[in-house]
Protein backbone atom coordinates (compact mmCIF):
# COMPACT_ATOMS: atom_id res chain seq x y z
CA UNK A 1 0.00 0.00 0.00
CA UNK A 2 1.09 3.70 -0.82
CA UNK A 3 -0.16 6.73 0.52
CA UNK A 4 1.05 10.02 -0.71
CA UNK A 5 -1.11 13.13 0.54
CA UNK A 6 -2.15 16.38 -2.12
CA UNK A 7 -2.38 19.00 0.76
CA UNK A 8 -3.79 21.66 -1.70
CA UNK A 9 -6.32 19.25 -1.51
CA UNK A 10 -6.76 18.41 1.89
CA UNK A 11 -9.86 20.12 3.71
CA UNK A 12 -8.38 19.70 7.35
CA UNK A 13 -11.65 17.95 8.28
CA UNK A 14 -9.08 15.44 10.33
CA UNK A 15 -11.24 12.64 9.08
CA UNK A 16 -8.16 11.05 8.36
CA UNK A 17 -7.11 11.23 11.91
CA UNK A 18 -9.86 9.59 13.20
CA UNK A 19 -10.11 7.00 10.98
CA UNK A 20 -6.06 5.81 11.67
CA UNK A 21 -4.40 7.62 14.20
CA UNK A 22 -1.14 5.87 13.55
CA UNK A 23 -1.06 6.51 9.91
CA UNK A 24 -2.24 10.23 9.50
CA UNK A 25 -1.79 13.36 11.59
CA UNK A 26 -2.18 17.10 10.75
CA UNK A 27 0.02 19.95 11.24
CA UNK A 28 -0.29 23.06 13.14
CA UNK A 29 -2.26 24.01 10.25
CA UNK A 30 -4.44 21.47 10.52
CA UNK A 31 -3.14 20.10 7.28
CA UNK A 32 -2.50 15.96 6.60
CA UNK A 33 0.84 14.83 7.69
CA UNK A 34 1.78 10.67 6.78
CA UNK A 35 3.09 9.73 10.48
CA UNK A 36 3.81 6.14 9.36
CA UNK A 37 2.88 3.41 6.71
CA UNK A 38 0.27 0.85 7.99
CA UNK A 39 1.84 -1.82 9.75
CA UNK A 40 -0.75 -4.62 9.36
CA UNK A 41 -4.10 -4.78 7.32
CA UNK A 42 -6.07 -3.60 10.03
CA UNK A 43 -4.36 -0.25 10.12
CA UNK A 44 -4.78 -0.52 5.98
CA UNK A 45 -7.79 -1.07 6.14
CA UNK A 46 -8.25 2.18 8.50
CA UNK A 47 -5.88 4.14 6.48
CA UNK A 48 -8.29 3.35 3.24
CA UNK A 49 -11.17 4.74 5.11
CA UNK A 50 -9.51 7.97 6.44
CA UNK A 51 -8.69 8.66 3.08
CA UNK A 52 -9.93 8.87 -0.44
CA UNK A 53 -8.86 5.33 -2.60
CA UNK A 54 -8.76 5.50 -6.43
CA UNK B 1 -23.10 6.71 -19.39
CA UNK B 2 -20.78 8.00 -21.97
CA UNK B 3 -23.09 8.36 -24.88
CA UNK B 4 -24.53 12.21 -24.55
CA UNK B 5 -27.58 10.97 -26.46
CA UNK B 6 -28.44 8.25 -23.57
CA UNK B 7 -28.12 11.40 -20.78
CA UNK B 8 -30.62 13.51 -23.25
CA UNK B 9 -32.91 11.09 -23.47
CA UNK B 10 -33.12 10.64 -19.93
CA UNK B 11 -33.52 14.02 -18.89
CA UNK B 12 -36.40 14.23 -20.91
CA UNK B 13 -37.96 11.26 -19.37
CA UNK B 14 -41.42 13.05 -18.24
CA UNK B 15 -41.43 13.40 -14.30
CA UNK B 16 -43.85 15.15 -12.17
CA UNK B 17 -41.85 16.92 -9.30
CA UNK B 18 -42.41 15.99 -5.74
CA UNK B 19 -43.45 18.58 -2.89
CA UNK B 20 -40.95 19.94 -0.93
CA UNK B 21 -39.48 19.33 1.39
CA UNK B 22 -40.58 16.24 2.10
CA UNK B 23 -40.55 16.05 5.85
CA UNK B 24 -44.33 15.76 6.68
CA UNK B 25 -45.98 15.51 9.93
CA UNK B 26 -46.69 11.83 10.84
CA UNK B 27 -44.20 10.85 8.84
CA UNK B 28 -40.90 9.02 9.59
CA UNK B 29 -37.44 10.77 9.12
CA UNK B 30 -35.87 10.45 6.55
CA UNK B 31 -38.81 10.53 4.19
CA UNK B 32 -39.87 7.12 2.94
CA UNK B 33 -39.51 8.71 -0.65
CA UNK B 34 -35.92 8.88 -0.49
CA UNK B 35 -35.70 5.35 -1.18
CA UNK B 36 -37.81 5.13 -4.37
CA UNK B 37 -36.15 8.17 -5.01
CA UNK B 38 -32.60 6.56 -4.71
CA UNK B 39 -33.76 3.27 -6.78
CA UNK B 40 -35.28 5.57 -10.03
CA UNK B 41 -32.83 6.41 -12.71
CA UNK B 42 -31.25 9.85 -13.23
CA UNK B 43 -32.61 12.10 -10.81
CA UNK B 44 -35.87 13.22 -8.90
CA UNK B 45 -36.71 17.03 -9.23
CA UNK B 46 -39.32 19.27 -7.07
CA UNK B 47 -40.59 22.50 -7.15
CA UNK B 48 -39.27 24.57 -4.04
CA UNK B 49 -41.96 26.61 -2.48
CA UNK B 50 -41.19 29.82 -4.82
CA UNK B 51 -41.39 27.70 -7.51
CA UNK B 52 -37.90 27.16 -8.54
CA UNK B 53 -36.94 23.66 -9.73
CA UNK B 54 -33.91 21.75 -8.55
CA UNK B 55 -32.64 18.61 -8.61
CA UNK B 56 -32.80 16.06 -5.41
CA UNK B 57 -29.67 13.59 -5.15
CA UNK B 58 -30.20 11.24 -2.81
CA UNK B 59 -27.62 7.87 -3.42
CA UNK B 60 -24.57 8.11 -1.82
CA UNK B 61 -22.22 7.88 -4.47
CA UNK B 62 -24.08 10.98 -6.32
CA UNK B 63 -24.36 12.91 -3.03
CA UNK B 64 -20.40 12.67 -2.52
CA UNK B 65 -19.64 12.91 -6.10
CA UNK B 66 -22.70 16.25 -6.46
CA UNK B 67 -20.35 17.71 -3.28
CA UNK B 68 -17.28 17.67 -5.05
CA UNK B 69 -17.91 18.84 -8.70
CA UNK B 70 -16.12 21.72 -9.54
CA UNK B 71 -18.76 22.34 -11.98
CA UNK B 72 -21.37 22.38 -8.94
CA UNK B 73 -20.80 25.91 -7.19
CA UNK B 74 -22.16 26.73 -3.27
CA UNK B 75 -22.56 30.65 -4.43
CA UNK B 76 -25.80 31.91 -4.56
CA UNK B 77 -25.08 34.96 -6.37
CA UNK B 78 -25.18 32.51 -9.62
CA UNK B 79 -28.64 32.49 -11.68
CA UNK B 80 -30.75 29.66 -10.24
CA UNK B 81 -29.47 28.81 -6.86
CA UNK B 82 -32.04 27.54 -4.99
CA UNK B 83 -32.38 30.15 -2.76
CA UNK B 84 -36.51 29.86 -1.85
CA UNK B 85 -37.83 31.76 1.51
CA UNK B 86 -38.87 28.71 3.30
CA UNK B 87 -36.35 26.34 2.69
CA UNK B 88 -33.59 28.29 4.83
CA UNK B 89 -32.01 30.13 1.98
CA UNK B 90 -28.60 31.07 1.78
CA UNK B 91 -27.40 34.41 2.26
CA UNK B 92 -24.76 35.48 -0.14
CA UNK B 93 -21.68 37.47 0.18
CA UNK B 94 -23.49 41.01 -0.38
CA UNK B 95 -25.52 40.58 2.55
CA UNK B 96 -23.28 38.71 4.91
CA UNK B 97 -19.58 38.95 4.03
CA UNK B 98 -17.57 36.12 5.54
CA UNK B 99 -20.39 34.12 4.91
CA UNK B 100 -17.86 31.09 3.20
CA UNK B 101 -20.00 28.62 2.99
CA UNK B 102 -21.46 30.48 0.41
CA UNK B 103 -18.06 31.00 -1.84
CA UNK B 104 -16.12 28.16 -3.82
CA UNK B 105 -12.71 27.45 -3.99
CA UNK B 106 -10.19 29.55 -4.36
CA UNK B 107 -12.00 32.33 -2.58
CA UNK B 108 -13.62 30.10 -0.08
CA UNK B 109 -9.97 28.47 0.98
CA UNK B 110 -8.81 31.91 2.46
CA UNK B 111 -11.45 31.32 4.98
CA UNK B 112 -11.31 28.00 5.66
CA UNK B 113 -7.72 27.88 6.11
CA UNK B 114 -7.49 30.82 8.19
CA UNK B 115 -9.90 28.74 10.86
CA UNK B 116 -9.01 25.21 9.95
CA UNK B 117 -6.29 24.89 12.70
CA UNK B 118 -8.42 25.73 15.56
CA UNK B 119 -10.30 22.90 15.29
CA UNK B 120 -7.95 20.34 14.24
CA UNK B 121 -8.47 16.67 16.28
CA UNK B 122 -5.47 17.88 18.26
CA UNK B 123 -7.48 21.28 19.41
CA UNK B 124 -10.70 19.89 20.19
CA UNK B 125 -9.04 17.34 22.03
CA UNK B 126 -7.31 20.15 24.27
CA UNK B 127 -10.86 21.64 24.69
CA UNK B 128 -12.01 18.30 26.01
CA UNK B 129 -11.68 19.30 30.05
CA UNK B 130 -13.54 23.39 29.34
CA UNK B 131 -16.45 20.81 27.16
CA UNK B 132 -16.58 18.76 31.05
CA UNK B 133 -16.91 21.41 32.75
CA UNK B 134 -20.02 23.28 31.35
CA UNK B 135 -22.27 19.52 31.09
CA UNK B 136 -21.43 19.20 34.62
CA UNK B 137 -22.58 22.52 35.09
CA UNK B 138 -25.79 21.92 33.29
CA UNK B 139 -26.58 18.45 35.18
CA UNK B 140 -25.68 20.41 38.39
CA UNK B 141 -28.36 22.72 37.25
CA UNK B 142 -30.70 20.37 36.15
CA UNK B 143 -30.64 18.42 39.26
CA UNK B 144 -30.72 20.91 41.96
CA UNK B 145 -33.64 22.34 40.26
CA UNK B 146 -35.91 19.51 40.38
CA UNK B 147 -36.36 15.69 39.12
CA UNK B 148 -37.78 17.37 35.45
CA UNK B 149 -36.36 18.88 32.73
CA UNK B 150 -36.85 19.81 29.01
CA UNK B 151 -33.33 18.37 27.86
CA UNK B 152 -33.62 20.20 24.94
CA UNK B 153 -33.65 23.82 26.70
CA UNK B 154 -32.24 23.27 29.66
CA UNK B 155 -29.08 20.40 28.31
CA UNK B 156 -28.99 19.94 24.55
CA UNK B 157 -28.98 23.41 23.55
CA UNK B 158 -27.20 25.12 26.59
CA UNK B 159 -24.38 22.83 26.32
CA UNK B 160 -23.27 23.72 22.52
CA UNK B 161 -23.72 27.38 22.68
CA UNK B 162 -22.02 27.57 25.86
CA UNK B 163 -19.06 25.61 24.03
CA UNK B 164 -19.16 27.85 21.12
CA UNK B 165 -19.54 31.08 22.63
CA UNK B 166 -16.63 31.09 25.25
CA UNK B 167 -14.73 29.84 21.91
CA UNK B 168 -15.54 32.92 20.15
CA UNK B 169 -15.32 34.80 23.06
CA UNK B 170 -19.15 35.20 23.04
CA UNK B 171 -20.61 36.34 26.78
CA UNK B 172 -22.60 34.18 28.28
CA UNK B 173 -25.16 37.00 29.06
CA UNK B 174 -26.34 37.11 25.73
CA UNK B 175 -27.25 33.77 24.67
CA UNK B 176 -30.90 34.42 24.55
CA UNK B 177 -30.09 37.08 22.34
CA UNK B 178 -28.00 34.49 19.30
CA UNK B 179 -30.03 31.71 20.36
CA UNK B 180 -33.52 33.28 19.16
CA UNK B 181 -32.09 35.09 16.01
CA UNK B 182 -30.68 31.64 14.99
CA UNK B 183 -34.02 29.97 15.44
CA UNK B 184 -35.64 32.16 12.98
CA UNK B 185 -32.79 31.84 10.71
CA UNK B 186 -33.41 27.92 11.10
CA UNK B 187 -37.15 27.57 10.55
CA UNK B 188 -38.70 26.97 7.34
CA UNK B 189 -41.78 28.93 7.91
CA UNK B 190 -39.82 32.18 8.63
CA UNK B 191 -41.19 34.66 6.39
CA UNK B 192 -37.86 36.36 4.01
CA UNK B 193 -38.19 39.56 6.13
CA UNK B 194 -37.77 37.79 9.14
CA UNK B 195 -35.06 36.62 7.67
CA UNK B 196 -33.27 39.38 7.25
CA UNK B 197 -34.04 41.22 10.39
CA UNK B 198 -32.62 38.42 12.48
CA UNK B 199 -29.24 38.14 10.19
CA UNK B 200 -28.77 41.75 10.50
CA UNK B 201 -29.09 42.02 14.30
CA UNK B 202 -27.07 38.96 15.18
CA UNK B 203 -24.47 41.01 12.30
CA UNK B 204 -24.68 44.41 14.58
CA UNK B 205 -24.75 42.91 17.52
CA UNK B 206 -21.53 40.72 16.47
CA UNK B 207 -20.18 44.07 14.92
CA UNK B 208 -19.93 45.68 18.25
CA UNK B 209 -18.50 42.87 20.11
CA UNK B 210 -15.75 42.92 17.39
CA UNK B 211 -15.05 47.12 18.02
CA UNK B 212 -14.92 46.18 21.69
CA UNK B 213 -12.40 43.30 21.42
CA UNK B 214 -10.54 45.58 19.12
CA UNK B 215 -10.18 47.92 21.66
CA UNK B 216 -9.92 45.10 24.75
CA UNK B 217 -8.53 41.53 23.77
CA UNK B 218 -9.52 38.69 25.43
CA UNK B 219 -8.02 34.88 25.20
CA UNK B 220 -10.68 33.93 22.55
CA UNK B 221 -10.69 33.05 18.45
CA UNK B 222 -12.53 36.56 17.82
CA UNK B 223 -9.95 38.26 19.41
CA UNK B 224 -6.73 36.11 17.95
CA UNK B 225 -8.41 36.40 14.57
CA UNK B 226 -8.49 40.06 14.96
CA UNK B 227 -5.16 39.84 15.78
CA UNK B 228 -3.98 37.59 12.76
CA UNK B 229 -5.44 40.16 10.68
CA UNK B 230 -5.93 37.87 7.65
CA UNK B 231 -9.70 38.61 7.55
CA UNK B 232 -11.21 42.36 7.70
CA UNK B 233 -13.55 43.09 10.79
CA UNK B 234 -16.26 42.92 8.29
CA UNK B 235 -15.39 39.50 7.21
CA UNK B 236 -14.65 38.41 11.12
CA UNK B 237 -18.64 39.37 11.45
CA UNK B 238 -19.95 37.16 9.34
CA UNK B 239 -17.44 34.41 10.27
CA UNK B 240 -18.05 34.70 14.01
CA UNK B 241 -21.59 34.26 12.83
CA UNK B 242 -21.52 31.34 10.70
CA UNK B 243 -19.48 29.83 13.68
CA UNK B 244 -22.12 30.99 16.24
CA UNK B 245 -25.22 29.50 14.43
CA UNK B 246 -23.44 26.40 13.19
CA UNK B 247 -21.49 25.92 16.63
CA UNK B 248 -25.07 25.42 18.76
CA UNK B 249 -28.08 24.75 16.66
CA UNK B 250 -26.68 21.62 14.90
CA UNK B 251 -25.02 20.29 17.88
CA UNK B 252 -28.12 20.77 20.29
CA UNK B 253 -30.54 18.91 17.67
CA UNK B 254 -27.85 15.73 17.39
CA UNK B 255 -28.00 15.67 20.96
CA UNK B 256 -31.21 15.77 21.87
CA UNK B 257 -32.03 12.75 19.38
CA UNK B 258 -29.17 10.67 20.75
CA UNK B 259 -31.05 10.71 24.70
CA UNK B 260 -33.63 9.58 23.11
CA UNK B 261 -31.86 6.65 21.13
CA UNK B 262 -29.78 5.97 23.56
CA UNK B 263 -32.64 5.75 26.48
CA UNK B 264 -33.96 2.65 24.97
CA UNK B 265 -30.68 1.45 23.72
CA UNK B 266 -28.15 1.63 26.95
CA UNK B 267 -26.32 -0.99 26.18
CA UNK B 268 -24.46 1.57 23.57
CA UNK B 269 -23.56 4.90 25.90
CA UNK B 270 -20.84 5.37 26.24
CA UNK B 271 -19.51 3.74 23.39
CA UNK B 272 -17.76 6.00 20.98
CA UNK B 273 -18.85 4.34 18.00
CA UNK B 274 -22.78 5.35 18.63
CA UNK B 275 -21.67 9.04 18.04
CA UNK B 276 -20.59 8.13 14.53
CA UNK B 277 -23.96 5.71 13.78
CA UNK B 278 -25.66 8.42 15.26
CA UNK B 279 -24.69 11.37 13.19
CA UNK B 280 -25.48 8.81 10.34
CA UNK B 281 -28.99 7.98 11.44
CA UNK B 282 -30.27 11.36 11.71
CA UNK B 283 -27.78 13.40 9.56
CA UNK B 284 -30.13 16.66 11.11
CA UNK B 285 -28.75 18.78 8.50
CA UNK B 286 -30.64 17.20 5.98
CA UNK B 287 -31.63 20.39 4.01
CA UNK B 288 -28.13 22.46 4.42
CA UNK B 289 -26.23 22.17 1.48
CA UNK B 290 -27.58 23.48 -1.50
CA UNK B 291 -26.16 23.84 -4.73
CA UNK B 292 -26.07 24.77 -8.85
CA UNK B 293 -24.68 24.02 -11.81
CA UNK B 294 -22.42 26.34 -13.68
CA UNK B 295 -21.79 24.35 -16.66
CA UNK B 296 -23.64 21.01 -17.64
CA UNK B 297 -22.90 17.99 -15.44
CA UNK B 298 -24.03 14.72 -15.45
CA UNK B 299 -24.79 13.03 -11.99
CA UNK B 300 -26.20 10.06 -11.18
CA UNK B 301 -27.01 9.79 -14.94
CA UNK B 302 -28.90 12.78 -15.12
CA UNK B 303 -27.89 16.35 -17.70
CA UNK B 304 -28.06 18.86 -15.26
CA UNK B 305 -27.71 22.22 -16.79
CA UNK B 306 -26.08 24.97 -16.19
CA UNK B 307 -28.47 27.08 -13.68
CA UNK B 308 -30.14 24.26 -12.32
CA UNK B 309 -30.58 23.87 -8.82
CA UNK B 310 -29.41 21.06 -6.69
CA UNK B 311 -29.76 19.92 -3.26
CA UNK B 312 -27.67 16.91 -2.48
CA UNK B 313 -29.63 15.30 0.53
CA UNK B 314 -27.66 13.70 3.39
CA UNK B 315 -29.89 11.89 5.44
CA UNK B 316 -31.01 10.25 2.14
CA UNK B 317 -26.77 9.22 1.29
CA UNK B 318 -26.50 8.10 4.57
CA UNK B 319 -29.66 5.64 4.42
CA UNK B 320 -28.75 4.10 0.96
CA UNK B 321 -28.70 0.71 1.50
CA UNK B 322 -25.92 0.04 -0.93
CA UNK B 323 -23.55 1.53 1.23
CA UNK B 324 -24.95 0.84 4.85
CA UNK B 325 -26.59 -2.62 5.55
CA UNK B 326 -30.53 -2.36 7.05
CA UNK B 327 -29.64 1.20 6.99
CA UNK B 328 -32.68 2.24 8.87
CA UNK B 329 -31.84 0.27 12.04
CA UNK B 330 -29.23 1.98 14.81
CA UNK B 331 -26.55 -0.03 15.10
CA UNK B 332 -23.02 1.73 16.07
CA UNK B 333 -21.34 -1.94 15.18
CA UNK B 334 -21.28 -0.95 12.26
CA UNK B 335 -18.71 0.84 10.33
CA UNK B 336 -20.44 4.75 10.10
CA UNK B 337 -18.06 6.67 9.28
CA UNK B 338 -18.07 7.23 5.65
CA UNK B 339 -21.37 8.61 6.36
CA UNK B 340 -21.55 12.61 4.91
CA UNK B 341 -23.58 13.77 7.69
CA UNK B 342 -21.46 16.61 7.93
CA UNK B 343 -21.21 17.23 4.03
CA UNK B 344 -18.26 15.84 2.23
CA UNK B 345 -15.24 17.83 -0.02
CA UNK B 346 -14.35 21.56 0.92
CA UNK B 347 -17.48 22.49 2.38
CA UNK B 348 -17.44 19.45 5.02
CA UNK B 349 -17.81 20.90 8.82
CA UNK B 350 -15.25 22.97 10.15
CA UNK B 351 -16.29 22.00 13.45
CA UNK B 352 -17.15 18.15 12.96
CA UNK B 353 -14.28 17.20 15.40
CA UNK B 354 -15.74 19.88 18.49
CA UNK B 355 -19.36 18.11 17.77
CA UNK B 356 -17.98 14.40 18.23
CA UNK B 357 -16.57 15.62 21.41
CA UNK B 358 -19.26 17.57 22.41
CA UNK B 359 -21.74 14.31 21.85
CA UNK B 360 -19.68 11.98 23.03
CA UNK B 361 -19.14 14.04 26.85
CA UNK B 362 -22.83 14.97 26.75
CA UNK B 363 -23.61 11.27 26.83
CA UNK B 364 -21.36 9.71 28.73
CA UNK B 365 -21.87 12.05 31.58
CA UNK B 366 -25.48 12.40 31.24
CA UNK B 367 -26.44 9.27 31.86
CA UNK B 368 -23.63 8.61 34.59
CA UNK B 369 -24.93 11.56 36.83
CA UNK B 370 -28.57 10.65 36.06
CA UNK B 371 -29.04 6.49 35.88
CA UNK B 372 -32.42 6.90 36.23
CA UNK B 373 -33.28 9.57 33.37
CA UNK B 374 -36.39 8.94 31.50
CA UNK B 375 -39.04 10.55 29.31
CA UNK B 376 -41.86 12.15 30.70
CA UNK B 377 -44.06 12.06 27.31
CA UNK B 378 -44.36 8.32 25.12
CA UNK B 379 -41.47 9.12 22.32
CA UNK B 380 -44.35 9.20 19.71
CA UNK B 381 -45.46 12.45 21.66
CA UNK B 382 -42.13 14.21 21.48
CA UNK B 383 -42.65 17.62 19.30
CA UNK B 384 -40.56 17.05 16.06
CA UNK B 385 -39.23 20.35 14.24
CA UNK B 386 -41.23 19.69 11.09
CA UNK B 387 -40.78 23.41 10.46
CA UNK B 388 -36.86 23.30 11.00
CA UNK B 389 -34.38 23.93 8.52
CA UNK B 390 -32.51 20.68 10.66
CA UNK B 391 -34.55 17.81 11.81
CA UNK B 392 -34.45 17.99 15.72
CA UNK B 393 -36.93 18.15 18.58
CA UNK B 394 -38.52 21.23 19.69
CA UNK B 395 -38.84 20.31 23.56
CA UNK B 396 -37.22 16.77 25.02
CA UNK B 397 -39.60 16.49 28.73
CA UNK B 398 -37.54 13.85 30.83
CA UNK B 399 -37.30 13.31 35.03
CA UNK B 400 -35.56 11.85 37.15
Amino acid sequence: MRISVDTDRCVGAGQCVLSAPDVFDQDDMGIVLVLAEPADEPAREAARRGGATR
Amino acid sequence: MSDPREIEKMTTVDRCPVAFPLRQPGQSFPPPQYLEFREQEGLVSTTLPSGELVWLVTRHEDVRAALTDPRISSNPSHPGFPRAAKTGGVPSQDEVPGWFVALDPPEHGRFRKTLIPEFTVRKVREMRPAIQQIVDERIDAMLAAGDTADLIADFALSVPSLVISSLLGVPNADRDFFETRTRVLVTLTSTDEQRQAASKALLRYLNRLISVKQKRPGDDLISQLLADGTLSKQELSGVSMLLLIAGHETTANNIGLGVVTLLSNPQWIGDERAVEELLRYYSVADLVAFRVAVEDVEIGGQLIRAGEGIIPLVAAANHDGTVFERPDEFDPSRSARSHVAFGYGVHQCLGQNLVRVEMDIAYRTLFERIPTLELAVPVTELPIKYDGVLYGLHSLPVRW
